[in-house]
């Protein structure tokens, strides 16, 4: 079996590829975005305690 | 020797474990994402009805089996938090119910592209696929209510409501191929015994455990962000390493 017959799932490519890449897809989106999520809530948290020290002052 | 095993329900002191725990799932899920798709594409065996078609089986079962499996959590952790007032389950509710939305996305589309090929159809109002795409409204009806309330804690209320009610779709969709007359086929796996090649259950269990640290691990991300977003005003927070830095 060479590559371009393993791509072409016998002539059902299309469908296997498009339900893996589509799969594996949204789960790359999901980890970028919670990883996002974390990173915006850690710079306002800093923010945050920024505020907090200046009004000690 | 007395363990207080309700220390971990602080959010203070979930946070740090939940961020020592994700590598433990994370790292397993990757190796056995692989492991599973080498079996399932290597090793399995071409299908004699459906030739290769059927190898949308290592993801379109284990999307469906966990999209029903997280929703069942997602509603526990939701009950749990209405009645007993714990706030961190009910942000473990929160915190599941986007992956569990994706992994009925996930269900729905290989579906598609598996029943095109097999069915003739990319779609048909039958009862299995019907129950799971309502599966996927109940998610996002869960996380459109609660961001549509301002007060966390009635929003943990009511999608607490919405998902306890919700739950019963849950067995529909599981026993909608025994009830009705689907397109659908029924399980291929049954305590009786199983009609699979041994290779094709190895990769679908593989891929299933995959997919299922993946939802533990991601969950667990996504949990800590939600702690850090609904405790901002606290001490423990202020102090945290990676705030003060």
């Amino acid at each position: 079996m060479n590559w371009s017959e393993f791509f072409a799932m016998k002539g059902y490519g299309l469908y296997v590829w498009g339900s893996y890449g589509v799969g594996l897809l949204v789960l790359v989106i999901e980890i970028i975005l919670v990883r996002h999520r974390r990173k915006v809530v850690l710079h306002q948290l800093r923010l945050l305690g920024d505020v907090g020290n200046e009004d000690q002052k | 020797m007395a363990i207080n095993w309700f220390k971990y329900s602080a959010p203070s002191s979930f946070y740090g474990l939940a961020g020592k725990l994700i590598p433990w799932f994370a790292w397993p899920a990757a190796i056995l994402f692989f492991v599973g798709m080498y079996i399932g594409f290597f090793v399995a065996p071409t299908d004699a009805v459906q030739s290769e078609a059927y190898r949308i089986i290592f993801i379109h079962v284990p999307a469906s089996i966990l999209s029903m499996i997280v929703y069942l959590v997602m509603a526990a952790y939701a009950a749990l938090g209405l009645i007993f007032n714990t706030r961190l389950s009910s942000m473990m509710a929160t915190a599941l119910a986007p992956t569990g939305a994706l992994l009925a996305f996930i269900s729905l589309w290989t579906g598609a592209l598996w029943g095109k090929p097999m069915w003739g159809a990319w779609w048909v109002w039958d009862a299995r696929l019907t129950s799971e795409l309502i599966l996927l409204f109940l998610y996002l009806g869960f996380i459109a209510l609660q961001a549509s309330i301002e007060d966390p804690r009635r929003a943990d209320r009511a999608g607490a409501l919405l998902a306890i009610v919700g739950s019963v779709n849950v067995p529909i969709i599981y026993f909608s191929v025994q009830w009705w007359n689907t397109l659908h086929q029924g399980s291929s796996i049954k305590l009786s015994g199983t009609s699979m090649h041994i290779a094709m259950q190895q990769a679908m269990f593989t891929m299933l455990a995959a997919l299922w640290l993946y939802v533990i691990a991601v969950a667990l991300l996504r949990v800590r962000s939600i702690i850090l977003e609904r405790e901002r005003n606290t001490q423990w927070v202020a102090e945290l390493a990676e705030v003060k830095q």
